[in-house]
């Protein structure tokens, strides 16, 4: 069996499953934000539950629209508020110590290796990269999670997706995604299981993992996996509430399919608009003029994507034709953000620092584009009017991408930087 | 959830998202009749004021990609769709369609249908006819069959005592 296999039949008792079983599955922690929480609120009262499975594994993060943008916004994370306090939630996270949830989540530990996890939000299936099996639900599977602790699954197919050799300097997890979305197609993986593994993997962090693993759902995947490994366990030593659960996939495990990348040969790559499989190598862009720079997002919002774009942005200027706006994805990455020195960094070179939100990403507010705007962003979507007006375009790229765009005012990967 | 039904169409293409389907700025509600407002508007800016109780949406493949947003099958139900058809759904909306009891129906081939033009979807028999063409669409797994029957996934918890 694959790692995700293994995860599903331990979640659903059973000693083997097979893809296309369909399975019931006890869930360790589920999650929704401030636009999925209420209509799952909404759901548990309709039907009448008294309460939830366990208070301490479900989260309510407000992240969305917050700090409120306007009085509607504000009623929906009042209604979460309120059905925390109800409940126990203790994971509801205020303003002041939210982050976006799965950036905050897996720094919080409440998610761990080996766990099962729904949450009501696309983007769940970030914690793959931590080796939990973790998948993204409507409202509604997640108030019926909230109050019976389990749910249904299809075992997905696996396709295995082997990173051959060592990235090159200015190589990130995001631009090792973005490869394969552009190589596979939004549904190149629709219904099915993305499992990472290779010398390319091996060396990445555990947050280019995060990333990779936030970016399956832009190739259609139920989830990706990433082995639990020295450094992953390392990472959690301080951090995991619960004890950790490391699966491997077995030498006889079943792969639909076997993808192999050399990643020695990527090149900083964007996803032009409008989809994220509309990939490119920066260096085959042409001159693409920017109006507004992005780093932030549960894709790259953690510390190691603010060290990278404060290395390339320091005692540099932005463009005086640029917006930059950095949005630490946690309150806890601000924070260390601040001891490194790098917000000042930020701030010299003449970007908008803000308190951790999803904000622009979504078009929520924070940064949203005016009609026939062109944006690079270290975020994960960039369907049409994504982050503002339908007539405006939005470019993915790493945070080293996004860095050295801000400072040329033109998409740029860091090495056109050398000498500035 | 009726048999039959005869509908006229909106067609759409492949990879139709939910930011399509229904904006993430009108997402600060979850009143159906709110986001039936904007429903499909940034595909097509006139679809709500278009659109009439009892159409039906064709589209291409991965239809429903991007967010986990439940307003988006809530938006199209509201709106009046009677239901989706498509070459395929990305997978959470597929899962939330069918928990709020918007009718979707996956069928592989190509309905050469056009906007304002009439279907027949026959939902027990899994057929789509379009100008005397029938169109073969996927049958629903047992289990979907039993929460679409159920009427959704909360009726169905209910119904096995798990409230
Ligand atoms: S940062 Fe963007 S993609 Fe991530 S949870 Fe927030 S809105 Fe969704």
């Amino acid at each position: 069996m694959t790692i995700t296999e293994k995860i599903l039949a331990q979640h659903a008792g059973k000693n083997k499953v097979t893809p296309g079983d369909l399975i019931t599955a006890k869930l360790d922690f589920v999650l929704a934000n401030d636009i999925t929480a209420p209509p799952a609120i909404a759901e548990f009262e309709k039907i009448g539950a008294k309460k939830v499975f366990d208070p301490a594994r479900i989260a309510l993060v407000p992240d969305h629209f917050t700090p409120n943008k306007d009085i509607k916004s504000a009623e929906q994370v009042k209604l979460m508020r309120e059905f925390a306090a109800k409940y126990g939630i203790v994971n509801f996270f205020e303003i002041g110590k939210m982050g976006v949830e799965h950036a905050l989540l897996p720094e919080q530990g409440l998610v761990v290796p080996g766990d099962c996890i729904i949450g009501a939000d696309s983007h769940t299936c970030t914690y793959g990269g931590i080796g939990a099996f973790a998948t993204g639900v409507g409202s509604t599977d997640m108030a019926a999670a909230m109050i019976t602790g389990e749910t249904w699954f299809k075992v997905p197919p696996s396709i295995k997706v082997v990173y051959h050799g060592k990235p090159g300097k200015w190589i990130s997890g995001k631009d090792m995604i973005l490869h394969l979305i552009g190589q596979i197609g939004v549904d190149g993986a629709l219904y099915k299981s993305l499992e990472f593994c290779g010398e390319g993997i091996e060396n990445l962090s555990i947050e280019g993992r995060l990333t990779m693993a936030n970016m399956v759902i832009e190739a259609g995947s139920k989830n990706g996996i990433f082995v639990a490994d020295k450094k992953t366990l390392d990472y959690y030593k301080a951090r995991a509430k619960r004890e950790p659960r490391v699966y491997t996939s077995d030498t006889g495990a079943e792969y639909e399919r076997i993808i192999d990348i050399d990643t020695s040969a990527l090149e900083p790559t964007v996803a032009c608009p409008d989809l994220p499989s509309n990939t490119k190598p920066v260096s085959r862009l042409g001159e693409i003029k920017v109006d507004q720079v992005v780093l932030g997002s549960c894709t790259n919002g953690r510390i190691e994507d603010l060290r990278i774009a404060a290395a390339i942005i320091k005692n540099k200027q932005v463009s005086p034709d640029v917006r930059f706006i950095v949005i630490p994805a946690t309150q806890q990455i601000y924070l260390q953000a601040m001891h490194e020195g790098l917000i000042e960094t930020f701030i010299k070179a003449g970007a908008a620092v803000s308190t951790p939100t999803c904000g622009p990403c979504l078009g929520g507010h924070m940064g949203i584009l005016a009609e026939g705007e062109v944006a690079v962003a270290t975020t994960n979507r960039n369907f049409t009017g994504r982050m503002g007006h339908i007539k405006s375009q939005v470019y993915l790229a790493s945070p080293a991408v996004a860095a050295a765009t801000a400072v040329t005012g033109y998409i740029s990967s860091p090495e056109s930087l050398n000498g500035r | 959830m009726e048999k039959k039904i005869t509908a006229k169409v909106w067609t759409f293409g492949d990879d139709i998202n939910t930011d399509l389907i229904i904006p993430a700025r009108y997402l600060n509600t979850f009143d159906p009749k709110e986001l039936a407002k904007y429903c499909m508007v940034d595909a097509d800016a006139d679809f709500p004021q278009k659109v009439q109780p009892g159409d039906a949406i064709v589209a291409g493949k991965n239809f429903g990609c991007g967010s986990s947003r439940e307003h988006a099958p809530i938006a199209l139900k509201a709106a009046g769709i009677s239901c989706v058809v498509a070459k395929s759904f990305a997978r959470i909306f597929y899962r939330n369609a069918i928990n709020i009891g918007l009718a979707i129906v996956e069928c592989h081939e190509d309905i050469p249908v056009k906007d304002g033009e009439k279907i027949d979807i026959d939902f027990e028999n899994g057929e789509i006819t379009y100008s005397d063409r029938t169109f073969e669409s996927t049958q629903f797994p047992e289990f979907m069959k039993e929460l679409i029957q159920a009427g959704g996934l909360m009726p169905w918890i209910k119904a096995r005592g798990l409230v």
